[in-house]
């Protein structure tokens, strides 16, 4: 039994990446164990808990619900793409540091693409925009206050930047 | 202290890691690692008759499939029973595999090793192993009942009876003006971290040695039940905790089988070996805990005051005891919470069912212990018509009564003494802050509206900090920068940062300098783990120990240097200087330098060092009598006993007439944890905790059914709850300080869980006047209550 590998080309932060993976190879795990980008974390392969939310094309999804064959020719931003080429941390990433948003820090990868995304869409979200634009993603450590708190702190580095 | 930066709230060192996708967890490591992967057992209970692993030959990538009988020596003998009791007559532990019967669905039976972990899972499919089933044993009172047993060498199911007492408890029952009596329930839950467990093995057949990481809350005893499962020198085998995606009490739990398997299979290969458990792995084959049924009966005084407690509590601890009776003596004891009872009594009954281990999660059986007195003083004040708060300061130990002997043996097999607290103004601010007093007129005006709303409220006291030991290693290089070593783990509590604090304070650098590792055994070999929020003070009051010894070589060198006395000498921004006259001074890195006489040079710096650089008497050695080279120290935390943090929670609810949902309008904490380290930190984990609880009163169970199916193993149907779910968390603070160690800090990391579930079932008792005695509350589960039970709060079912 040899499972035929399909020729996968995939932009990934920027950098098209070639690579051969069977049919079934979830977009995660072509992700992190195929290209090494391990940023992107894997926590229920179910689709529930929102740790392995990647941007495809901008827009956020679930890269374990997504077979990694189905997405070559187009464009995934990662956790590990979210920081300026220099590697100042984005608006986003710097909130969550300041307002203590992550402990353990293994949701945190698909909290920050889902509120890049938000923040794009919707740059000055209420409080109940904030919380449902979080509302798919699991966090067991910090109880949601300090994330929703680094969103419209996001959301306020943002607009003075933009400044 | 020489700066100020302990008890400040700056923001974590690990964090710019961890925010842009370099953080280090298990399944991140070994890119080119065989994968491993598990048979597990689908019955909960039953004998293995045959097992074939034909069928799994076939798949291209296989490597290796292995049953017990593979199993050499230490490998094949039964997992250790960590932590054995007097009370556990009756212990038992499982197989690494199963060796010929399964006692809960998730069971480790056969172990595939494959080229990636898609290839295991499909040679793992193809294993057929075939059973003779067993009669399931499915909850406490099945369990109680034994018409059938767990374990055939266990008569009744019984694991353990534990038994405590502080006086003759029938006698003051029978003289208290008042008893009731009545039953509590509590349903099993999950500590449910984001990152399940994981391991990942490398043998290096050239040196003889393993290195071994694992998501695991203790890297040194990890080490230690390898070295002696594979019969390895501990010096050979090195364990390492990498970034860990939660714990919250399941990761204390040692060796795993496959913690044990995969080192095993690495060797025997010759080849790294990993294994990332999955979800579903990890809500059958991991451990759950909470489940309890408690019978109580209380006599009181018309005051409400408690003058007889006598509890009888059912444990379920699943199918194996490896972690011994830990839940049952931390409930029993931490059950009395911040109140002086006059007589008490406690029996736990601890029962083998056909479910999953039960070991500690967050809170580790206080959560039960406490929704038992809290809904016991619930009672009391309805029974006598009296105000809740009223109740409860009417059994508070008073602040100048401390040290206060609670008459118990703890879970560290000290005395139940309680160190310092000021419980009366505890109660006094959570009252305060969420409006106690003002809250029958606001409820008045909801029910002008239609709308249910109630307020609760639950105290507790929390033995954190407990020994036997951590210690610390603190080391200041030539160029100035500190590194800190602890060997216990972290898993998201900010040690890199806490620890640094102390560190920083303690040696007047910045602390930017400090770097810390923990859970590494090549850096610290003795330690215990994390667990019973014990990081904090134990590791914490080590580092400060170990930062004074270096800091009085730094200051004895330099006084030499500077010919000054060191009692005259500070240390500020990393410069040993005269008290009071930064002018001139000598920085650490210098410091350093002088600290390690050298023969040969490097750089500009140890040049400064070699031996004819140096000067001084020639009739001394170059290293004097009694010290040691290098600007480094060692020390331990070793306390006597535990210290008792405290806190009070209260929460308004609001129920809908209609659909029984049930809303957290306001949820507020105060929260006495001694002397804060940095209070960004410290509210964190309360929010975290708040959270689980939340989960744990309204959402999360694991629902068995009668045959031991776990029905909800996964997150579509094991309700953890999400921003939508969680409420805001107004917190307050009290600092009492430990007088027992010496940064006099108490422990934070479980608090937030404990009383939420009594603090729930209080409020919606108060909104809907009806008896809430079971938790997890589901609405259906409180709109069949409201069907079976309408009208006013029935006092008891015996009362008197």
């Amino acid at each position: 039994m040899t499972e035929q590998a399909h020729r996968i080309e995939l932009t990934v932060n920027g950098t098209l990446h070639v690579a051969d993976a069977p049919a079934r190879r979830l977009l995660s795990d072509f992700l992190r164990h195929d290209l090494g980008l391990t940023g992107t974390h894997v926590g229920c392969e179910h689709g529930v808990c929102g740790c392995c939310t990647v941007l495809l094309d901008g827009e956020p999804v679930r890269s374990c619900l997504t077979f990694a064959v189905t997405v070559t020719g187009r464009a995934v931003t990662t956790v590990e793409g979210l920081a300026a080429p220099d590697g100042t941390m984005s608006p986003v990433q710097r909130a969550f540091q300041k307002c203590h948003a992550l402990q353990c820090g293994f949701c945190t990868p698909g909290f920050l693409c889902t509120v890049t995304a938000l923040l794009r869409d919707t740059p000055h979200p209420t409080e109940e925009e904030v919380i449902e634009g979080i509302s798919g993603n699991l966090c067991r450590c910090t109880g949601y206050q300090n994330i929703v708190k680094a969103v419209h702190r996001a959301a306020a580095l943002i607009a003075e930047e933009a400044r | 202290m020489s700066t100020r930066i302990f008890g400040e709230g700056i923001a974590r060192r690990e964090d710019p890691r961890l925010l842009t996708g370099q953080g280090r967890y298990l399944d991140d490591l070994g890119r080119d690692a065989l994968a491993a992967a598990f048979v597990r057992s689908p019955h909960a209970h039953a004998r293995i008759i045959d097992i074939d692993v034909t069928g799994a030959l076939d798949v291209e990538g296989l490597v290796a499939v292995y049953t017990w009988e593979d199993l050499p020596g230490r490998v094949a003998e039964p997992l250790p029973l960590l932590i054995p009791h007097p009370a556990l007559t009756h212990g038992r532990t499982g197989y690494a595999l199963a060796r010929d019967t399964v006692r809960h669905v998730g069971e480790p039976v056969v172990m595939v090793v494959a080229r990636d972990r898609y290839l295991a899972e499909d040679a793992a499919e193809r294993v057929r192993v075939e059973y003779e089933t067993l009669p399931p044993v499915v909850g406490v009172e099945a369990a109680e009942r034994a018409e059938h047993l767990v374990h055939d060498d266990v008569p009744g199911n019984v694991g353990a009876v534990l038994r405590q007492e502080t006086g003759d408890v029938e006698a003051a029952l029978a003289a208290a003006p008042h008893v009731l009596e009545f039953r509590l329930d509590i349903e099993r839950s999950a500590a449910t971290p984001l990152e399940g467990r994981g391991v990942h093995a490398r043998w290096d057949a050239d040196d003889g040695s393993l290195r071994v990481h694992s998501s695991t809350q203790t890297a040194t005893s990890v080490r230690a039940a390898i070295a002696v499962k594979l019969g390895l020198p501990q010096g050979k085998v090195e364990v390492v905790a990498p970034d860990v995606g939660g714990g919250f009490g399941v990761k204390i739990v040692h060796p795993w089988p496959e913690e044990v398997l995969v080192p095993w299979a690495a060797r025997l290969l010759g080849r790294e070996v990993k294994w990332t458990e999955d979800r579903r792995e990890h809500f059958v084959a991991a451990a759950h805990e909470r489940a309890q049924v408690q019978h109580v009966r209380v006599g009181f005084d018309g005051a409400g005051r408690v003058l007889a407690l006598d509890v009888r509590i059912l444990h379920d601890h699943g199918a194996y005891t490896p972690y011994g009776v830990i839940i049952p003596i931390v409930t029993s004891t931490q059950l009395l919470g911040p109140y002086k009872i006059g007589v008490y009594r406690a029996e736990v009954v601890s029962l083998y069912t056909t479910t999953l281990i039960v070991t500690p999660y967050r809170g580790a059986g206080r959560p039960q212990g406490v929704f038992c007195m809290e809904r016991t003083m619930d009672r009391i004040a309805a029974h006598l018509g009296r105000d809740r708060a009223g109740v409860r300061a009417a059994n508070l130990i008073g602040p100048d009564e401390f040290p206060y002997d609670q008459g118990l043996t703890f879970q560290d097999g000290r005395p139940l003494i309680y160190d310092s607290g000021d419980y009366p103004a505890l109660l006094a601010k959570v009252t305060d802050l969420i409006g106690w007093d003002g809250f029958p007129a606001l409820k008045e005006a909801a029910a002008a509206e239609g709308r249910r709303i109630g307020i609760g409220l639950a105290c507790y006291v929390e033995g954190t900090g407990v020994g036997p030991y951590e210690g610390g290693h603190v080391e200041i290089d030539s160029s100035g920068r500190v590194h800190v070593a602890t060997g216990l783990t972290s898993q998201g509590q900010g040690h890199q940062t806490v620890f640094a604090q102390i560190a920083a304070a303690e040696l007047g650098v910045p602390v930017e300098d400090v770097h810390v590792v923990t859970g590494d055994t090549r850096r610290f070999g003795y330690a215990v783990g994390t667990f019973a929020s014990r990081a904090a003070v134990m590791s914490g009051n080590a580092i400060a120990l170990a930062c004074r010894r270096v800091r009085a070589k730094a200051l004895r060198i330099a006084g030499e240097a500077l010919e000054a006395d060191p009692s005259d000498l500070d240390i500020t921004d990393g410069v040993v200087h005269v008290r009071g006259d930064r002018s001139s001074g000598i920085p650490l890195r210098t410091v350093s330098v002088l600290s390690n006489p050298l023969r040969y040079a490097f750089d500009e710096q140890t040049a400064l060092a070699t031996q004819f650089a140096v000067g001084g008497p020639d009739t001394e050695p170059p290293v004097p009598h009694g010290e040691e080279p290098g600007l480094e120290g060692r020390d331990y935390y070793s306390p006597v006993r535990s210290t008792f943090a405290a806190g009070m929670h209260a929460a308004i609810v609001e129920t809908d007439p209609d659909t029984a949902e049930i809303r957290v309008l306001r949820y507020a904490v105060v929260h006495d944890c001694g002397r804060l380290i940095n209070p960004l930190v410290v509210e964190g984990q309360i929010h975290g905790g708040v959270a689980q609880g939340i989960g744990g009163a309204l959402y999360e169970r694991m629902a068995y059914d009668e045959s031991g199916q776990l029905l909800n193993a996964s997150f579509m149907d094991f309700l953890m709850p999400y921003a939508t779910e969680v409420p805001r968390v107004e917190t307050d603070h009290l600092e009492t300080p430990s007088p027992l160690n010496p940064l006099g800090i108490k422990g934070a990391g479980e608090a937030g869980v404990i009383p939420v579930s009594a603090v729930i079932a209080a409020a919606v008792e108060d909104a809907e006047g009806i008896a809430i005695t079971a938790m997890p509350l589901s609405p259906d589960a409180l709109f069949r209550l409201r069907r079976t039970q309408p009208g006013a709060l029935p006092p008891s079912d015996v009362g008197r």
